[in-house]
């Protein structure tokens, strides 16, 4: 049986870190917070690998069949009977490998950063931020409950919220992780709505009582939810619609990714632990929690998944071309593969040989991770390197830089699908998924993928190749002095690139499915042809255009005007954005309420005293100050009174 | 535990406050009283807890009954359920901190002194009340002070604030006297609650009465559209008369509709509760798109604490059980957020002399104690799992959500959309004030809260955070009250 | 001619009306306080007249006009306190001066 004590430490180490860091971290532990900090990530790791090969290779498994163990259940708040929020842990094969894959990127990040913010005045408090949003993310893992995982979605989009806004001074941080914030808010909004549907209709909060009553063909639940409709869809599509709409938010799908590129202003370390790595796959993560609901209940829904998914891998990866900042390259290189693993759910369907695109997408996910977080932290060694994002600052690294240059490319052919890197094998499979169950998404995504080898080998001959590195360049003269930033940030690119290179060989089916049996995936070399081969067109243009400066991409994208203008400018979608809420949200409805306030209902309160007192002003008149006036009052009122009560009463 | 204790700490206080003689004796004398009654407050809590443990089912416990006046069927009778407990604990945080608050008020400092000790006994006495004549007294007695609060020591147009806010808290008094009147008459000579909350009012005159009480509480706790003297009385008011404004009196209105209005009479709340919540669910969205675009720090609390009050609202006129215990988390959670949210407000317009978001900037860097506060608060009002706001909000939004027709559900999703809109203004503050390079380079510097600030921010945060990461013991307290009051509205 | 109850009381009616035409017309406060002193004597005047006429065995009108013709020498100290007041602080006791209280 699971050892709650251990899995239970696996969150709270982080969090241990977050509070002791973040209350003395800039008093007493000033000096020692990295390394506090890194331990207590170390701890959690190795507790999340016992977990893991515990969980899959000795108790976990029950006659072929990988359980779903709840060692932790606490009841937090009860709203009403069946109604409430537990705080527990979920071990399943999902959240398991969810556990390491939070943790191992989170060590790496932890290790990193010793090298990576050395010298920051306030590194403690980035480093309890980091426990903050390492404790987050794994409390949403491991949640038992619908509204625990609420919890700490919430908390992850706040440690994301200042982690971007980390260097607080510069006013674009401060704009993006506002942005952030605000538009994984808007999409939480959906979300818990979705909750409180799905809540409606299945009388509980709890996933696994919840999964049951909304699948099982003859509960109550499931008839009322689904003969319970608004505007012709039925309650249960709504929530599961609304629910993944917060997934989308935070998976940064369109529409709803602006946000993600503009993340990229937080610290390097940082975007590959939340905005490659970990945070923006929980909308994936989400979806796949609830796969049983979306596959059998709304499997409407599950098709939307799946068009949202290539839209956004597809439009992502055309911006991405575009892009010259390394890190916003990066950043929608990420949302374009997480619209891959998003349409492989949409293609997967519950149980069996069916639900590959399930796996597939869980496999994405995972080698994802891993070469993602590489890119990242290479781009930040780059960055560390040139003090720049911008890819005509670099140019012919790969001598400077050779540990570098050598993890960057592994994580390269990762992930533009050249095989044996991960990213082939997973790729793979989502292809192989999306084949079976919707050709159109198949093309898209054969595209998208050769798309993809094309802009990550841009990125890496613009970096590494192209222009040659000039002895006179003083600024590279001066940071050469550090080289590539010391073996703390060397050593996670070594582990990663050594995990890109091999994670693909994991048998992956045989830990995760979407009904938790084994499920062998398939491979077949003929198919395999073409995605290879896409992949390798698309590196051998970048090689064209990009390994030495030349004149061609300027050509061609003067060739392409309009359209490399739009993608350049990303589609127009942040321009549109910023018209929403500044024409309409803020002048239309923001400003017509404030004068609403101000001249109507504050004008109507006003009003009553200016009545009282117009009125009082008009009767004081009576009050002259004559005493002769006020003797014909009184006698006047006298000799009335005298007449009313002689001719009037009687 | 004998509730005379509780008004016995305050008046006592208030007593000494006058017959000290310096500033810092007064200081230090409401100081320890103010810490004596939260210490009384904490035994009121657990004694309360221990009777429910020993299976006391009383609906109220601890009851005082002295006659006042024989004639007039009037009588001092003094009684606690869990709603009382958890405001009396309210009220007794939101007072520390705001005589912590304002330790540096060197004008008149026994004056104010007495006037905010005073409020406060109105307060407590307020809540523990079971006779409407008392509770009307006391609730005369919270509004009074705060008329010289404003007037005295207040800010900007302080004489228009002060008189706005007394004619329309008085307006509602009247409102509120009328309809006591008519419960008194009906009732046979009755002011007891409990002895009214048996008693079977026909449903016609229930919908004659309701809406005097309802309106005259709903004035108090900024009930559209009478929701105007909230923004200029807390604009006006130092910083601790805004923290006793929102975080005290704006949740005697709350207690009131609840307690006098809907409890007393459930056919006239079933008959009104739809205005009331559209009439709420309006306050919650308008209040924050109002917010949006406010300049000025002050304003910008007062208008988002209208739209969280309507949250409050709304939930009370959902009518169950569920809703109405979110409806009184929230009053607590808004309670000790908001004060929070004015004092830090008053600690930074000390130091810059502002309170205007676009003339700060960067304040980061110079007050960090400080601004980790206004994070915090902010988080909390945005609702943030940990911090109060969120399992309050939480409970408001489950309780709503199972009234199931289309009306309930609209109004529950325009209160949840108010969710986002109120990220946004908190970002825009945070962001423009804490963040950001420093504008003024007389910023530069500032010094970072004082022994005192930090302590009256640390009373509070330890109830916002208390209540965010354990949050069943606060809805426990209150849980059965609000059964007792929905099992009448349902009639059983 | 016996003079009979009409009589009296047509003086009587006569006087206070010369007295209310005195106190609106007149602008000279002592003027003023001396129509006073009319309305008050015509009431006197009534008084006695109806006790003699309408109920001749008692003496309560009687005690009524005595009341009043003292607390009329009250009221008219007072009041000509208060003018000798009024002519100290406006050199005047016209009654126009004297308008300061109001609204």
């Amino acid at each position: 049986m699971p050892n709650v004590l251990n899995i239970l430490l696996i969150p709270l180490l982080p969090f241990v870190n977050f509070l002791l860091l973040g209350l003395f971290g800039k008093t007493y532990l000033k000096k020692s917070a990295p390394i506090i900090g890194t331990v207590l990530m170390l701890a959690s790791a190795f507790l999340a690998f016992q977990t893991a090969y515990e969980y899959f290779f000795v108790y976990g498994k029950v006659g072929e069949v990988y359980q779903q163990l709840m060692p932790l259940k606490l009841t937090w708040l009860v709203f009403a009977p069946g109604m409430q929020i537990d705080m527990g842990l979920m071990i399943d094969p999902i959240s398991v490998m969810m556990l390491i894959v939070v943790t191992f990127i989170s060590l790496m990040v932890h290790l990193y950063s010793l090298g990576y913010m050395k010298g920051d005045g306030r590194i403690a408090t980035y480093y309890s931020f980091l426990g903050l949003f390492t404790f987050s993310m794994l409390g949403l893992v491991l949640a038992t409950n619908i509204f625990q995982m609420y919890i700490f979605w919430e908390l992850v989009g706040v440690s994301s919220f200042l982690l971007i806004g980390y260097y607080y001074d510069k006013p674009s941080a401060v704009a993006a992780c506002k942005k952030a914030f605000i538009v994984t808010r808007f999409a939480d909004f959906g979300f818990l709505i979705g909750i409180l549907t799905f809540a409606y209709c299945g009388g509980s909060f709890d996933i696994p009582t919840l999964i049951s009553a909304l699948t099982s063909p003859d509960s109550n639940e499931l008839k009322t939810a689904i003969g319970y409709s608004f505007v012709g869809v039925s309650a249960i599509s709504w929530g599961a619609i609304l629910i993944f709409i917060g997934g989308a938010g935070k998976s940064a799908m369109f529409p709803l990714h602006i946000w993600l590129p503009d993340a990229m202003e937080g610290p390097t370390p940082v975007s590959a632990l939340i905005h490659a790595a970990t945070m923006v796959v929980a909308g994936v993560y989400l979806v796949a929690r609830l796969f049983p609901i979306f596959s059998i209940a709304a499997p409407a829904v599950l098709e939307i998944v799946g068009w949202v998914g290539v839209i956004s891998a597809v439009i992502a990866a055309i911006i991405a071309c575009t892009q010259t900042d390394i890190k916003r390259v990066l950043a929608y290189s990420t949302m374009s593969q997480i619209g891959f693993m998003m349409f492989a759910l949409g293609v997967a369907k519950y149980g069996g040989e069916a639900g590959l695109g399930f796996t597939a997408s869980l496999f994405h996910l995972f080698t994802h991770a891993i070469f993602k977080a590489l890119l990242f932290l290479g781009a930040g060694a780059v960055i560390h390197y040139v003090h720049s994002n911008e890819m005509k600052d670099m140019g012919g690294l790969r001598k400077n830089m050779p540990i570098t240059h050598t993890c960057f490319l592994i994580a390269c052919l990762a992930i533009a699908g050249v095989p044996p890197f991960a990213g082939f094998f997973s790729k793979e499979e989502i292809l192989l998924a999306a084949f079976h169950h919707n050709r159109v998404i198949y093309y898209i995504a054969l595209f998208t993928s050769g798309l993809t080898a094309f802009y990550m080998f841009r990125l890496y001959f613009s970096i590494f190749w192209n222009r040659e590195h000039s002895a006179h360049d003083s600024a590279h003269q001066d940071h050469a002095r550090h080289g590539e930033g010391g073996w703390v940030m060397m050593l996670p690119l070594v582990l990663l690139a050594i995990g890109s290179a091999v994670a693909g060989f994991v048998p992956f089916g045989h830990f995760i499915s979407s009904d938790n049996q084994i499920l062998e995936l398939p491979f077949h070399l003929l198919f395999s042809i073409a995605p290879v081969l896409i992949g390798i067109t698309g590196i051998t243009i970048a090689l064209i255009m990009y390994k030495t400066s030349n004149d061609l991409p300027a050509k061609w994208s003067a060739q392409l005007n309009g359209m490399y203008q739009l993608a350049y400018h990303k589609f127009y979608i942040d321009e549109l954005y910023l018209l929403l809420t500044k024409k309409v949200i803020f002048n239309l409805i923001g400003n017509a309420s404030a004068w609403i306030d101000q001249h109507i209902v504050n004008a109507m309160i006003n009003a009553a005293g200016t009545i009282t007192q117009q009125f009082s002003e008009a009767i004081k008149k009576l009050q002259s100050g004559k005493v002769q006036q006020y003797g014909i009052y009184f006698f006047t009122s006298v000799i009335i009174i005298v007449v009313v009560l002689i001719y009037v009463w009687n | 535990m004998n509730l005379l204790l509780l008004l016995g700490i305050p008046l006592l206080t208030g007593l000494l406050v006058l017959l000290v003689s310096t500033k810092v004796q007064v200081r230090w004398v409401s100081f320890v009283g103010a810490t004596a009654q939260l210490i009384a407050s904490f035994l009121l809590f657990f004694a309360f807890r221990t009777e429910i443990a020993d299976q006391n089912t009383a609906q109220f416990l601890f009851e005082v009954d002295y006659t006042l006046i024989e004639s007039f069927n009037i009588h001092f009778h003094l009684g606690v359920d869990g709603i009382s407990v958890a405001m009396i604990l309210l009220t007794s945080f939101v007072v520390v901190a705001g005589i912590l608050v304002s330790w540096n008020i060197e004008k008149m400092t026994k004056e104010f002194y007495f006037l905010l000790i005073l409020l406060s006994l109105g307060a407590y006495g307020f809540f523990l009340s079971l006779d409407l004549f008392v509770l009307f007294f006391f609730l005369e007695m919270a509004v009074i002070p705060k008329y010289l609060l404003i007037g005295i020591w207040g800010s900007g147009k302080k004489d228009y604030s002060a008189n706005k806010l007394a004619l329309m808290l008085m307006g509602g008094s009247a409102l509120i006297l009328v309809g006591m009147l008519g419960l008194y008459f009906i009732g046979g000579h009755e002011f007891n609650i409990v002895h009214l909350s048996k008693l079977t009012i026909s449903t016609d005159y229930q919908h004659l009465i309701f809406p005097f009480l309802f309106l005259g509480f709903g004035v108090f706790t900024a009930l559209f559209p009478f929701h105007t003297w909230v923004p200029d009385g807390h604009s006006s008011a130092p910083t601790a008369g805004s923290m006793f404004l929102a975080g005290i009196s704006m949740k005697l209105g709350g207690y009131g509709c609840l307690r006098v209005a809907i409890y007393l009479l459930p056919e006239g709340a079933k008959e009104y509760a739809h205005i009331i919540i559209v009439l709420s669910s309006i306050a919650i969205l308008y209040g924050a798109f109002v917010t949006m675009m406010q300049k000025d720090l002050k304003y910008m609390n007062a208008y988002s604490s209208i739209s969280h009050v309507g949250f409050s609202l709304l939930a009370m006129a959902m009518l169950t059980q569920t809703a109405i215990t979110g409806a009184l988390m929230q009053m607590i959670s808004h309670g000790l957020m908001t004060a929070l949210f004015f004092a830090v407000i008053g600690m930074i317009y000390d130091r810059t002399h502002t309170r205007m978001v676009d003339e700060m900037g960067g304040l980061m860097k110079t007050m960090p104690f400080i601004t980790t506060v206004f994070f915090l608060v902010g988080f909390c009002s945005l609702g943030l799992p940990g911090l109060s706001g969120f399992v309050a909000e939480m409970t408001v939004f489950v309780g709503s959500w199972q009234v199931d027709d289309w009306f309930h559900r609209a109004a529950t999703i325009a209160a949840i959309m108010s969710i986002v809109v109120t990220a946004v203004y908190i970002l825009r503050a945070i962001g423009s004030t804490a963040m950001g390079p420093i504008k003024n380079p007389s910023f530069a510097t500032l010094k970072d809260a004082t022994w005192n600030e930090k302590l009256a921010a640390v009373i509070l945060l330890i109830g916002i955070i208390g209540i965010g990461i354990a949050p069943s013991w606060l809805s426990n307290l209150l849980k059965p009250a609000a059964e007792i009051i929905t099992n009448r509205i349902m009639g059983k | 001619m016996e003079p009979g109850i009409y009589h009296l009381l047509f003086i009587s009616t006569a006087l206070f009306f010369i007295g209310v035409f005195g106190f609106f017309t007149r602008r000279n406060l002592i003027t003023m306080l001396m129509s006073i002193e009319l309305i008050l004597n015509s009431v006197n005047l009534n008084f006695i007249a109806f006790n003699k006429y309408v109920w001749p065995g008692k003496m309560d009108g009687l005690f009524f006009s005595i009341f009043i013709i003292a607390i009329a020498a009250a009221e008219a100290a007072v009041a000509i306190a208060i003018i000798i007041n009024l002519y100290r602080s406006h050199q005047s006791i016209n009654v126009e001066t004297a308008e300061d209280l109001k609204f």
